[in-house]
């Protein structure tokens, strides 16, 4: 019996590691060229943050449908024609809205979209404000209990500390026992 | 109060739950498509293009030739199984409906397409051979099939994704089409009126 689970616990570890490798790697090979290095930056950065309209969870670095070919292939094309970066949003937009974009405008229709971050954050924010300052309230209200002992209590407090210090020498002998059974086991 | 925050997990679970099983349910009775997406061509003027006819690769079409009577832009290719589907309604609604149609072949090629609408039968007015998928770009066009509607003015009105058939008909494309109808039938009285 120990001997398997000796043997299997790496091979557990090691198909648990190889879980961590994602199955593919985003990109597709694809060879477009540039005028110079920016423009490629550019281009990258633009297949990153632009969102393939078909495949709704893939940008269009990483798609392989002939949509997101084709719109990086526009891409290229916008670039290399010199349009700026607020030129190729709006050609996107004017085409597939503002959908198409990873990171969209602020308007009406997105405004949940962008506040909804901050407003969870205040939300918990107030929630750990509230928590934190009904604690101390509680925790000092058992504190003044504590600390008021009548005589009678006092009296009992006393008692049973002296009862604690004089068991406290017939005590010396456990340690021994106790630490031949932790090797037993 | 404090038996009531017991019960909280269980509240919001149901809340959530009953939120994903209504939309399963919307979703399974065609009321809402999560893949659908708005069209940004929405009641805006069809895109301008200058593309070969498929049937006379010589001669030019370009948006001037879909204007002046409501109709749909249909766009397909013979790769596309759905457009398969929906080729036989298609040729109902041209034939039986009298609805204009114009095509849009998509991506495709040439020859293929002209053979398959020679055995298949033709429910286009005119068809548009896009190859390079240009006039898609502008169209947003994000797969095959997908069918635009024009109103007279060549304003795009609705854009549906997916093979057409009966049931699609009767839900989205019938109310719209008798809408535009009135619309162009008003349009029309108010330039006689404004003309006399």
């Amino acid at each position: 019996m120990n001997i398997v689970q000796c043997l299997c616990r790496p091979v557990i570890v090691i198909a648990l590691c190889l879980l961590l490798i994602p199955l593919y790697s985003g990109a597709v090979i694809e060879t477009y060229e540039f005028d110079n290095d920016e423009l490629r930056e550019r281009y990258h950065r633009f297949t990153d943050e632009l969102r393939c309209p078909k495949c709704q969870n893939q940008n269009l670095s990483g798609s392989n449908s002939p949509i997101a070919k084709d719109l990086r292939r526009e891409l290229h094309r916008l670039l290399q024609e010199g349009n700026n970066d607020q030129q190729v949003v709006d050609y996107m937009v004017e085409r597939y809205g503002d959908f198409i974009l990873y990171r969209p405008k602020f308007s009406a229709v997105t405004a949940v979209l962008w506040a909804a971050p901050v407003l969870f954050l205040i939300a918990g924010a107030v929630t750990l404000v509230i928590i934190v300052a009904r604690q101390p309230k509680k925790a000092g209200e058992n504190h003044t209990t504590e600390l008021t002992l009548d005589v009678g209590e006092q009296q009992q407090l006393n008692d049973i500390l002296a009862d604690s210090q004089q068991s406290d020498q017939p005590t010396d002998s456990r340690p021994q026992p106790s630490s031949n059974r932790g090797e037993q086991s | 109060m404090q038996r009531l925050k017991l019960f909280l997990p269980l509240i919001i679970f149901a809340l959530v739950a009953g939120f994903f099983f209504s939309t399963i349910k919307r979703i399974g009775e065609g009321d809402y498509d999560p893949n659908a997406l708005p069209s940004a061509l929405l009641n805006r003027p069809f895109p301008t293009f200058s593309l070969p006819r498929l049937n006379d690769p010589e001669q030019q079409s370009s948006r001037q030739d879909l204007l002046g009577t409501i109709s749909l832009v249909n766009v397909w290719a013979t790769w596309c199984p759905s457009c398969h589907v929906e080729h036989a309604y298609l040729n109902h609604l041209a034939s039986d409906k009298g609805v204009t149609i114009f095509g849009v072949n998509y991506k495709d090629d040439a020859d293929k397409a002209r053979r398959y609408l020679q055995t298949k039968g033709n429910p286009y007015r005119l068809s548009i051979l896009d190859q390079q998928g240009r006039l898609g770009l502008d169209m947003g066009v994000t797969g095959a099939p997908e069918t635009y509607v024009l109103d007279h003015r060549g304003f795009v009105r609705m854009r549906y994704q997916g093979p057409l058939s009966e049931s699609v008909w009767q839900q989205k494309f019938q109310p719209l089409l008798d809408q535009l109808y009135r619309e162009q039938q008003l349009d029309s009285t108010v330039r006689k009126e404004a003309a006399g």
